[in-house]
């Protein structure tokens, strides 16, 4: 992990220095040293060691890269990390609680809702996200509200049907 | 208690814990001391020659550690032959900063290695260049005259050149009851796997290099590596557990391979390059193509007169070939037949095979131009399927292997409800949609290449497989994991098959749907040589049980080889082992397709596809709301991973038929939407009701395992059934793919 980093000359006048922004990821307080430039997506993978949070397409394109703050999803590539000092993200390495899967993971292992597993983490954070929400009530609402997150290998009817059980059976309890 | 064969269980994937927690590392996400980031600079121009490269800016910034380019690029791999890799198609492979050329649009000219990557993404912007420019094509319309025929080479051994032309089709043809011809053109498509290119480069020392590159080929990777770097193979490790899909695009190793492995060696750190979504445009793509029939049949429905003639796009330095044009005679048995095929060379980067290379391309024109026939001759479209339907690959004169594609017309227009279709166009509505039912024939090669495994029982009594075979996303570990298992009698949990290292035994890329015949061979040769030894031992044993006995009286089940005729009278695989002094017993083989035999019959697995589509009148808006794919491939060794293989060709063969394309700005020779916002594929809401049937097809032909891969054969049927579709709801019949709303407006 790297942890000095030089400062940057954004112009003549003026120089981009490091500073360090305490993000509660996963439930734990992680102090990281970053360049305001540093995404919070960057920040995660390249200074927390985080790398289960994916990296698509860097323009917020493709979803690979949600993530949950404050209970949010959010795409974390579209974020800085200096903006979330103080707020809690959960990256799909916290969403399994105890080492039990929470009921997407399971759902997505079962309905074999992915493939090469790129997209997955994204998908989860943000099925979590959306059944937070409480927006999406049928089948074509889910995917409607899903549709910011790409699935190049198209699994998507098996990922569909993998949230839609999770929201069934939450809906039964 | 038996234990029931792994194969034909819908096992879940083993990987499938890492995957849904993160704990999957792709190629981009390993980290060493004191490792540099790379980024690389892309050529800005088409054509021409670079007259400045200025790095003082970058450099100028602290952190920035060095800035490559054709000015200071180590002098290695000299040689053009150098670069050649397991899939590279005859001509002179892209050599990456090789010198001041400028041969197409988006040439990677410089890397950028900075301490951090936003730095080296930054430094990159400061990198100034200046370029003399010349002359350029790269729209393959205006250029047809050029056409010629490809040059042929080691990869044309996989790529048959078109058969050779039957009978009289002219005279046939205009002979013809009924004839039906078109013209069709689908624009360039970019792979675009969800995980962005990256080589990891771990700098060892000692000449060493560990890299982990997103790779459809371990060994390939590691080849093209030594070879130009003059490094020793062992050397060279290559490891890939994980790869963020690939679809063809992985097959050969990728220019951020060569720059990651350049600066580690010239700077002596361990350096990841990460290409940006952008960046992933400027490599391999499917070539835009064009295309013509015509096709004649007579009065009752035969089809008679075959024309199929392409021409495809390729660099100036390869002939990128695809088998587009071979496919209507495999499948309809004309008397009367002229194939043709010619490539276009433009300023383009060489094409590289992306899913369904060629199948994709061709059953388009195919099995549209059957749908027009169809209606020519007021036949329906499935019952010309039938009237044409044979038993004989008639354009080589041999059986199939094995060939249930009646089974899947039958099977799919029962379960599609084909006989609801009123077979006049725009006679079908749903509210102030137009509903349109379409379908189309689907065929890919059968195919398996040499490979080899290693098995290995331990001591603690488990199996363990190797290769150095990939699972690009399609279910490798999970299903050799169930052929191994049930080789040696094994429940899966004392399997484990370790795989994505260039250490382990040789395995050929993975592509063209022959890797489960290719290393599930390799398993089974092995698993026979090992079951020999372990016999061998047992029957060996003082007090064995199985003394005296010989190998054809015995069974290896339940962890233990039993007398086939009284199951009691056993020895166990741990018996064994402590026999052996509790040391592991080995075996390992290499497994070559028996040509000889094979020769004799073409192998290839078939599909139906059966589309319904829904056309706002007003808006043009096309959505596919339900379709059906039957499909007959041989043994299914695992029906949960291979329904979910069948399911993403059919969202890539909707997303082909209507949604992604790269356009290009022919005046600029760039490609202009290089990025997933303007690259269209197929969202959530854009994919509905998918249903697969695997149709039973015993096959004891084409391989030892029965199989015949599902890569491919989900998608090919896909477009024209959709196209056809389209057609049936609109009467509009569009040659060109993607159709979009404006074509039907």
């Amino acid at each position: 992990m790297n942890t000095n980093f030089p400062d940057i000359p954004a112009s003549p006048k003026t120089t981009f220095s490091a500073r360090p922004v305490t993000l509660r990821i996963n439930g734990n307080p992680v102090e990281l040293n970053v360049l305001p430039w540093v995404s919070l997506l960057d920040a995660l993978r390249e200074y927390a060691g985080l790398t289960g949070t994916k990296k698509g397409c860097d323009h917020g394109q493709c979803g690979a890269c949600t993530v949950l703050c404050d209970g949010e999803r959010i795409l974390s590539c579209l974020t800085l990390a200096v903006m979330k000092e103080g707020s809690e993200i959960t990256t799909i390495e916290g969403v399994a609680q105890d080492g039990e899967l929470h009921p997407l993971q399971k759902a997505f292992i079962e309905h074999d809702a992915f493939q090469c597993g790129y997209c997955t983490p994204g998908q989860i954070c943000s099925a979590i996200g959306l059944l937070r929400e409480g927006k999406a009530e049928t089948r074509d609402e889910v995917k409607e509200l899903m549709s910011g997150n790409l699935c190049r290998c198209g699994a998507n009817t098996n990922i569909i049907d993998a949230i839609m059980d999770v929201k069934n059976l939450s809906a039964h309890e | 208690m038996t234990l029931i064969p792994s194969i034909g269980q819908p096992v879940s994937r083993l990987e499938g814990y890492q995957k849904v927690t993160g704990a999957a590392k792709y190629a981009g996400e390993y980290k060493a001391p004191g490792m540099l980031y790379g980024y690389v600079v892309n050529s800005t121009v088409t054509k021409g020659k670079i007259t400045r490269f200025d790095t003082a800016k970058a450099m100028s910034l602290p952190g920035v550690v060095e800035v490559f380019s054709h000015l200071n690029r180590p002098s290695v791999g000299k040689f053009s032959l150098q670069y050649a890799d397991m899939d590279a198609p005859p001509g002179s492979p892209f050599r990456p900063l090789q010198d001041d050329e400028i041969i197409y649009n988006g040439q990677p000219i410089g890397l950028v290695v900075a301490e951090t990557f936003e730095l080296a993404r930054y430094a990159a912007t400061l990198v100034e260049v200046e370029y003399a420019t010349e002359f350029f094509q790269t729209d393959i319309r205006p250029n047809v005259n050029s056409a010629r025929s490809p040059k042929i080479g080691m990869a044309t051994m996989l790529k048959p050149p078109p058969p050779k032309p039957k009978g009289d089709f002219q005279k046939a043809y205009d002979a013809s009851f009924a004839k039906s011809e078109g013209e069709f053109y689908h624009s360039t498509e970019h792979h675009n796997p969800l995980e962005l290119f990256a080589t990891t480069t771990i700098y060892e020392g000692d000449g060493k290099l560990t890299i982990y590159d997103k790779t459809q080929g371990t060994v390939n990777s590691q080849l093209y590596v030594a070879n130009i770097f003059g490094l020793k193979y062992k050397n060279v490790r290559v490891i890939a557990p994980y790869v963020g899909g690939a679809f063809g695009s992985a097959l050969r190793p990728q220019y951020q391979l060569f720059m990651s492995v350049m600066a580690a060696l010239e700077l002596k750190r361990s350096v990841v390059v990460t290409l940006d979504r952008s960046q992933m445009f400027t490599f391999g793509h499917r070539p835009q193509t064009i295309q013509t029939t015509q096709f004649g049949a007579d009065a009752d429905g035969k089809v008679n007169a075959l024309h199929h003639a392409a021409i495809g796009e390729t660099s100036r330095f390869e002939d990128y070939t695809e088998v587009v044009v071979n496919w209507a005679h495999m499948i309809y048995p004309a008397e009367n037949t002229l194939m043709q095929y010619k490539l276009v060379e433009l300023d383009v980067f060489s094409p590289l095979d992306m899913r369904a290379p060629g199948g994709a391309t061709g059953m388009h024109p195919i099995e549209t131009t059957m749908d027009d026939l169809a209606y020519k001759l007021k036949i329906d479209p499935l019952h010309l399927r039938l009237i044409n339907y044979s038993e004989n690959d008639a354009s080589l004169n041999r059986p199939y292997s094995s060939k249930e594609l009646m089974q899947c017309y039958l099977q799919g227009a029962e379960k599609f409800g084909w006989d609801k279709r009123d077979p006049e166009p725009r006679s079908m509505r749903h509210g102030n949609k137009l509903v349109g039912y379409g379908m189309a024939t689907g065929i890919w090669e059968a195919n398996s290449l040499p490979a080899r495994a290693e098995m290995i029982l331990t001591k603690e009594g488990k199996l363990q497989v190797n290769s150095a075979v990939t699972d690009i996303g399609t279910g490798t570990l999970t299903v050799m994991t169930q052929v191994a298992a049930d080789e040696l009698g094994l429940p899966m949990e004392d399997v484990i098959f370790s795989y994505g290292d260039s250490k382990k035994p040789f395995a050929p890329i993975q592509g063209g749907s022959f890797t489960v015949s290719t290393i599930g061979s390799a398993i089974k040769a092995a698993a026979g040589s090992l079951r020999k030894k372990l016999f061998k031992k047992a029957a060996s044993m003082k007090n064995g049980m199985l003394k005296g006995l010989e190998l054809e009286d015995v069974v290896f089940k339940n962890g233990r080889i039993e007398l086939k005729t009284d199951p009691l009278t056993f020895v166990t695989y741990q018996d064994i082992i402590a026999e052996n002094n509790n040391e592991p017993i080995k075996a390992l083989k290499f497994s070559v397709p028996n040509v000889l035999k094979l020769k004799k019959y073409s192998r290839a697995t078939h599909s139906a596809a059966f589309v319904e589509v829904e056309v706002d009148e007003e808006l043009g808006v096309i959505n596919v709301t339900r379709a059906v794919t039957a499909v007959a491939a041989g043994k299914i060794i695992n029906p949960k991973t291979a329904r979910s293989q069948i399911l993403g060709g059919m969202v890539w063969g909707i997303s082909k038929a209507i949604r992604e394309e790269t356009i290009t700005d022919h005046r600029l020779g760039k490609y202009m939407n290089q990025n997933l916002g303007e690259y269209h594929i197929p969202v959530h809401a854009d994919i509905h009701e998918l249903d697969v049937i695997f149709v039973e097809e015993n096959d004891d032909i084409v391989n030892a395992l029965g199989t015949k891969g599902v890569g491919e054969i989900g998608l090919v049927a896909m477009p024209p059934a959709i196209a056809n579709a389209i057609f049936h709801a609109t009467g509009k019949r569009i040659n060109h793919l993607p159709i979009h709303l404006n074509d039907l407006l």
